[in-house]
């Protein structure tokens, strides 16, 4: 090789090798590293055989070295990525320990069988779920989401109209206060037997449960965030003649926004929790009611590929808020970005 | 600059106050503490007036009162012969701290009063006008929590001056501000009140605060505030701390309140 291209390029022949080097002294060496680890994983999937067969393994295989080839790409591309090279760097030892973790993963369920069978699945089993599966846990999605997006947005739509008339009329609090006080630590989850009679479906009774689990941490903490507003703020709004009505809108409404928020978190953990909850006793689908179901048929894969999906949704609910809140209160100190 | 200034002339730029023998006590839960004792005053359209005297004498709540905030205990208060029920935007109140609303950027905050009086969308450019007099143009988009202590008192100044009020009230408006700050703003405050020629009530415990900027200082006895004296500041503008007459005023009034110097 060094021979012919020193023939090809007369004295140069240092050149291609300096060439070479530079690119390895540039490229990201983490990435070369989770490279090899998710090509392990990929190595092991086909080289090996199942112990009891879970299908996709093939798929799987190529996901992972595909993604492989890819961190190969990315580590000797990494001086050309710039910005978002440093991001990814940054993320370089969750990558190995990704491929490291899917590799022993593989090896104590599918090739040597060492984790106990029907509760534990190797990850092309989850795979093989989402391959098979694909059509029904579609269905499942929407159905939670729309439950969980009707409870949630009508709790937290009612909880919040609620907290700011709790916060700003003193009839309201004298009378609201302490009922809300008084039902507020009840567990949602508590009303189930009783919403079930009370409505005419289990839809619409799930429905009622979500919203309140999402809706009464809400109304305490709008209620508190609207009281909490310096008075001197409405001394402004009254000298600069202000109606009560701009009152609520520009000082208490957004005032009150920092308690809103937690209000809004609390009330979302709330709610995926009694979603699930509803879905396991009532509901024809969802994902609460999948998981259920495929619990009754030893179907772990499918639970464990359904526990994957609920992961993913709530977090991406969660980060989703998160966005919502870094906007709205930009004008917090600390916020700015 | 001027623009605002020489916006149509206002029926009168200026109102006269009254404050007929008021008396108020602050309820604290059964006991009552009596802060102002039989307070009578006069103050002329297009005066300045300083209020002084020690803190807690009740100057502030007077200020209070005649915004319509609060109502006296007893006696009355009249703003061009007429009695104050409510407040209104005609009389402004500028509070000690700027409490401009963190979540409105300055632009926002200064078009409170008009927003919420409904006329924003008909006087939209009052609103640069008031940023461009106070030096704030630059800053319209920033969130008070962006701005120096000086820069928020004269966003807070805007948002009374857009307004256009007849009667200013000033409470300690400057006092938490570093001194050099202090001075701009003292002088600011002067150039606006002479080109404006609305009727100003400044509260304030600076001696030398109140003799530069007002032509009469109302000394106040400790709580509960009794008028003790009154000065006449007949000097022109601008003035300077050590002008030999403003010394020696200064030395009265420091005698009134009971400091040798």
């Amino acid at each position: 090789m060094s021979e012919a291209i020193r023939t090809l390029d007369g004295g140069r022949a240092t050149s291609v090798p300096a060439w070479l080097g530079h690119v390895w002294e540039g490229s990201w060496k983490q990435g070369l590293f989770a490279a090899f680890t998710w090509a392990a994983t990929a190595l092991v999937t086909v080289a090996l055989p199942d112990v009891v067969p879970w299908g996709s393994a093939g798929l799987f295989a190529k996901i992972t070295g595909g993604g492989a080839i890819v961190f190969v790409a990315l580590a000797l591309l990494f001086p050309l990525l710039g910005r978002s090279g440093a991001r990814l760097a940054h993320y370089g030892p969750w990558f190995i320990a990704i491929g490291v973790w899917l590799a022993l993963w593989e090896l104590t369920t599918a090739k040597f069988g060492w984790l106990p069978k029907p509760f534990f699945s190797p990850p092309h089993g989850l795979l093989n779920v989402y391959v098979t599966d694909g059509p029904r846990l579609l269905i499942c999605i929407g159905y939670t989401l729309r439950l969980w997006g009707l409870g949630f947005l009508g709790g937290i739509s009612v909880g919040y109209v609620l907290g700011v008339a709790l916060g700003w009329s003193k009839k309201f609090e004298y009378w609201g206060m302490p009922i809300l006080k008084l039902i507020g630590p009840v567990p949602a989850t508590a009303w189930i037997p009783v919403t079930f009679y009370f409505f005419p479906t289990t839809f619409i009774a799930s429905i009622f449960i979500v919203a309140l689990a999402s809706g009464i941490p809400v109304a305490i903490l709008t209620a508190s965030g609207v009281a909490s507003i310096n008075k001197s703020y409405y001394d402004v709004g009254h000298v600069l003649g202000a109606s009560d009505w701009y009152l609520i809108r520009k000082i208490a409404v957004p005032g009150s926004m920092p308690h809103v928020f937690v209000g809004l978190f609390m009330g979302l953990y709330y709610s995926f929790a009694v979603l699930v909850v509803a879905e396991m006793l009532g509901a024809r689908f969802g994902l609460g009611w999948y998981i259920q179901f495929e619990t009754a048929y030893s179907g772990y894969a499918n639970v464990y590929a359904t526990l994957l999906i609920m992961a993913v949704l709530c977090s991406g609910v969660v980060r989703l808020l998160f966005v919502g809140r870094d906007r709205l209160l930009i004008w917090q100190k600390g916020f700015i970005s | 600059m001027s623009a605002l200034a020489s916006r149509e002339p206002v029926a009168q730029p200026s109102l006269s106050l009254e404050i007929r023998d008021v008396s108020h006590q602050f309820d604290l839960g059964g006991s009552r503490l009596p802060v102002l004792d039989a307070v009578t005053l006069n103050v002329d359209a297009g005066e300045f007036v300083a209020l002084l005297g020690p803190s807690g004498c009740g100057k502030s709540t007077l200020l209070r009162l005649i915004s319509g905030l609060d109502t006296p205990s007893s006696g009355a208060i009249l703003a061009d012969g007429e009695a104050i029920r409510r407040p209104d935007p005609s009389r402004i109140l500028v509070f000690q701290d700027p409490t401009l609303f963190p979540w409105a950027t300055v632009q926002a905050n200064v078009a409170t009063g008009l927003e919420a009086r409904g006329v924003l969308r008909a006087q939209r450019g009052r609103v640069d006008e008031a940023l461009a007099l106070t030096d704030l143009t630059a800053f319209a988009k920033a969130y008070p929590h962006q701005l120096s202590g000086g820069m928020a008192q004269r966003a807070a100044l805007a948002r009374a001056l857009v307004n256009d009020p007849k009667l200013l009230l000033l409470d300690e408006p400057l006092g938490k501000l570093d001194s050099l700050t202090r001075l701009t703003l003292q002088e600011e405050l002067v150039k606006l009140w002479r080109r404006r020629g609305f009727t100003a009530v400044l509260v304030t415990h600076d001696v030398e605060e109140a003799l530069l900027l007002a032509g009469r200082i109302i000394v106040f006895s400790e709580r509960p505030g009794r008028i003790k004296a009154e000065f006449k500041v007949d000097k022109g503008y601008p003035r300077r701390r050590d002008d030999p007459e403003i010394v020696a005023l200064r030395r009265e009034i420091l005698g009134t309140l009971g400091l040798k110097t």
